[in-house]
């Protein structure tokens, strides 16, 4: 369970720590602000830190030279007092015994303890060496390093050594080990002329509490300082940053099509002036707008017109046309071809003036989806099955290689049969005697269908070009199934109006496949196809001079 | 698409043609005579009613855009005295024109240019039903169809559809278990023999619904099954 808690901890963590580095990226005020504290902590903490060091240099300066006063003081006093008495008065056990209990009653009234040691081995003929060791009650012998024993024993005269410690009391005594300078030198004890070193113990308790009073202080002034400083460059970066956040929120809301949003001004400094230019921008482009919408409409409402006035004439024409070639075995043989000429041209006009018509609107951005869930397959039969008199005719075949599954997709049927039929007549032009294969497949997000041909394919750079209007592969080449040259640029429209992708590969020999890719919902946007572009069967070694494959998604095909 | 003409009552099946442009007006005519029907020519709106009162056509041809009073309004003044078949000819193919034409009351349209041979099929396929029915009695819902006689009825009041909603009513009543796709009923309702458009099917199952249902919102004669069509309502 405790593991869970860890992996599900680490996860929160995680989770900050992204949103944290999200905040970082995004807000400049953030990044102002961390970045000032961070250097204000640096800076504040260096100075408190000097600061703290001359504080406490100076404390215990000072403390160590009342103390070796002090201890000198009271060593040449002792010593004074032992040489006054008489040798012979006493033995050397109550002359030290009076020593320290001398010492210590002062030390009780100076704040210090002692330590006596000794006698230094060789000195008294009477106590062995180190016999006479004594100290105020409580502490321990091990507060003297023994760096300073070992330079108080071999010193000579009256010099006073120092050193610093831990003052440690025995258990008993039941008090806290202390820092402390503790002081050294030699007294010689008249009743035996033995030599003792003599130590006292300066706890530093009193500046201990001193600096730690500085520092609390220090601690406290620099974090109301970083406060100051943070909240002063919060304030500043935010008179800054907020109007920018105002002018990104007008941008984005300009950019979803609110033209009349305008930022709101005041006063006449810099950020000012960016809202003015800003709100300038914004007119100029809405009127731009405006202007280009009112063309649109205005073109839209000529297509129509025009469709509507070539229209009639155009029923008339093509009424008269079939009454005409209804009778045609009753002309001469000259006007009888006639007849039958212009029924052809006039079925061809007619397939031009409504493919014109359709990217008329494509242009003025009235083509409108009308959507419903399909299958995409049945389509592609259905669609395969009207293509085979046109097939019979050139002598090929088309075959539908599907999933067995139906692939659904949110289409408008009439865009995408009309795209498909464009690719499978397309293809019966160019396949020769082969096959037509068309392969459906679909997840998810996705269905793609796929027209494979094995004819003369595209040559290299001309898989961009087979969507531009009145493109033909080989201007020699007659154009047999009497398209346009306006169903693929077409097509690639009613793609684009799905969210979907059309695009063409094609070498040389090779044939071309041309996929269609429609996302499952109309207008969602498409990550990969079910199928790939380029066909299975021509992923190997490329024909010699074939080229590299031209994998094209003309965005907009246009021709200018 | 074997039409006895000889059924019509006068002999020739009459068809009225609204229309402002002359020369299509006399082509119309010309085809029409060729394939065996009488014609009226009548180029504006504000005529057509009372020319549509005079002649009593079997089917009226009628152009969307005319001066005077427009197709829509027409259609509706039509509609709005007898069922009678009417097919708009229209330019314009966009779903909101067409759309509107058939929410008027118009049972059929066919875009310009068309070619005559699809004009006299749409035609014919509206004149039909001039062929005697043999006397069937039929339920749909609690809706009771007499087709000898043309009649739809609930508890004993008359219904009034036009022959192409009753057509469709028809096509689905006759056959309850089964769910027919817009292009089945395009098939057999319109005589579309390929698959045509679907907006049709849809405008003209919501006309029927609004005159059948209890609530058209919830429909229960005429069924939508999902991705599919639709079928008739179980009985309840």
């Amino acid at each position: 369970m405790s593991g869970r808690w860890v992996t599900r901890s680490a996860g929160a963590a995680r989770h900050a720590l992204a949103r944290g580095v999200t905040v970082w990226r995004r807000s400049i005020q953030a990044r102002v602000v961390i970045s000032t504290l961070l250097l204000s902590a640096l800076v504040v903490a260096l100075v408190g830190w000097v600061l703290l060091r001359q504080v406490t240099n100076g404390l215990v300066e000072a403390k160590t030279r009342s103390s070796v006063a002090e201890s000198s003081r009271a060593t040449a006093e002792a010593q004074r007092r032992l040489s006054a008495a008489n040798g012979n008065d006493f033995d050397a056990g109550t002359q030290l015994t009076q020593l320290v209990s001398t010492l210590v009653s002062r030390g009780a009234v100076q704040g210090y303890e002692i330590v006596l040691r000794g006698p230094i081995a060789g000195s008294s003929p009477a106590l062995p060496a180190g016999a006479g060791t004594s100290s105020t009650p409580g502490v321990l012998q091990t507060s003297i390093p023994g760096r300073l024993r070992r330079a108080v024993e071999s010193s000579t005269g009256d010099d006073t050594s120092y050193t610093y410690t831990t003052i440690r009391y025995a258990a008993e005594a039941d008090r806290p080990a202390v820092p402390g300078v503790v002081t050294g030198s030699q007294v010689t004890l008249p009743a035996d002329g033995g030599t003792y070193t003599l130590y006292y113990l300066f706890p530093m308790s009193e500046q201990e509490r001193t600096v730690s009073l500085v520092r609390r202080a220090l601690v406290t002034g620099g974090v109301l300082l970083l406060l100051l400083v943070g909240g002063l460059t919060w304030l500043v970066t935010r008179q800054v940053v907020t109007p920018v956040r105002l002018a990104r929120r007008t941008a984005e809301r300009l950019a979803s099509g609110r033209l009349e949003e305008r930022m709101q001004v005041s006063g006449d400094d810099d950020i000012a002036r960016l809202g003015t230019s800003f709100n300038q921008m914004a007119a100029s482009l809405q009127q731009q707008i405006r202007q280009l919408e009112e063309l649109s409409r205005v073109q839209r409402r000529f297509v129509s017109d025009v469709s509507h006035e070539l229209r009639t004439p155009l029923t008339t024409v093509r009424m008269a046309g079939d009454v005409l070639h209804d009778a045609r075995a009753r002309f001469d043989p000259p006007t009888a071809r006639a007849a039958e000429l212009l029924q052809k041209e006039l079925d061809r006009f007619e397939l031009l003036l409504s493919d014109l018509l359709e990217i008329s609107r494509f242009d003025a951005g009235a083509a409108v989806l009308d959507l419903e869930d399909v299958d995409v397959v049945d389509l592609a039969r259905r669609v395969v099955e009207s293509s085979r008199p046109l097939a019979d005719h050139r002598g090929t075949r088309v075959v539908v290689r599907a999933e067995v599954k139906p692939c659904i997709a949110e289409v408008d049927p009439r865009r995408v049969e009309r795209i498909v039929r464009n690719l499978v007549q397309n293809a019966i032009d160019y396949a020769g005697s082969d096959d037509v294969e068309v392969l459906v497949a679909s997840n998810e997000t996705a269905t793609a269908l796929a027209v494979r041909d094995h004819g003369v394919g595209l040559g290299p750079g001309e898989a961009a070009m087979v969507f531009n209007r009145f493109w033909r592969a080989d201007p020699a080449r007659a154009r047999t199934s009497g398209g346009t040259g306006l169903g693929l640029s077409i097509s690639l429209e009613d793609a684009h109006l799905h969210g979907g992708w059309l695009q063409a590969w094609g070498e040389p020999g090779r044939g071309a496949q041309f996929r269609l890719t429609l996302p499952r919902y109309a207008g969602d946007p498409l990550g990969a196809s079910p199928l790939p572009l380029v066909p299975a069967d021509a992923t190997g070694p490329a024909a010699p001079g074939a080229g590299a494959p031209a994998p094209v998604t003309p965005s907009r095909a246009r021709t200018p | 698409m074997a039409v006895n003409v000889e059924t019509v009552s006068s002999g020739r099946g009459r068809v009225l043609v609204v229309d402002d442009d002359a020369a299509l007006a006399e082509m119309l005519t010309i085809v029409l005579r060729n394939e065996g029907f009488d014609s009226r020519v009548c180029a504006t709106g504000d005529r057509a009613l009372a020319q549509f009162r005079e002649y009593r056509p079997d089917v009226v041809l009628l152009d969307l855009m005319l001066p005077g009073k427009d197709g829509i309004d027409v259609c509706k003044e039509i509609r709005a005295e007898s069922g009678t078949p009417i097919v708009m000819l229209t330019a314009k193919s966009d779903t909101v024109d067409v759309v509107l034409g058939l929410e008027s009351g118009a049972d059929d349209y066919v875009v310009k240019p068309f070619k005559p041979k699809e004009l006299i099929a749409r035609i014919r396929a509206r004149v039909r039903r001039f062929e005697d029915p043999a006397p069937e009695a039929l339920t749909i819902g609690d809706l009771a169809i007499d087709v000898a006689g043309h009649s739809v009825t609930r508890d004993g009041r008359e219904i009034g559809l036009t022959p192409l909603e009753f057509d469709l009513l028809l096509c689905l009543a006759r056959k309850p278990w089964q769910v027919f796709t817009r292009e089945v009923l395009l098939e057999q309702v319109w005589g579309y023999r390929h698959a045509a458009d679907t907006r049709l099917v849809n405008v003209h199952v919501q006309r029927l619904r609004s005159k059948v249902e209890h609530d058209p919102e919830r429909p229960e004669i005429v069924v939508t099954v999902r991705g599919v069509g639709y079928k008739a309502g179980t009985a309840h």
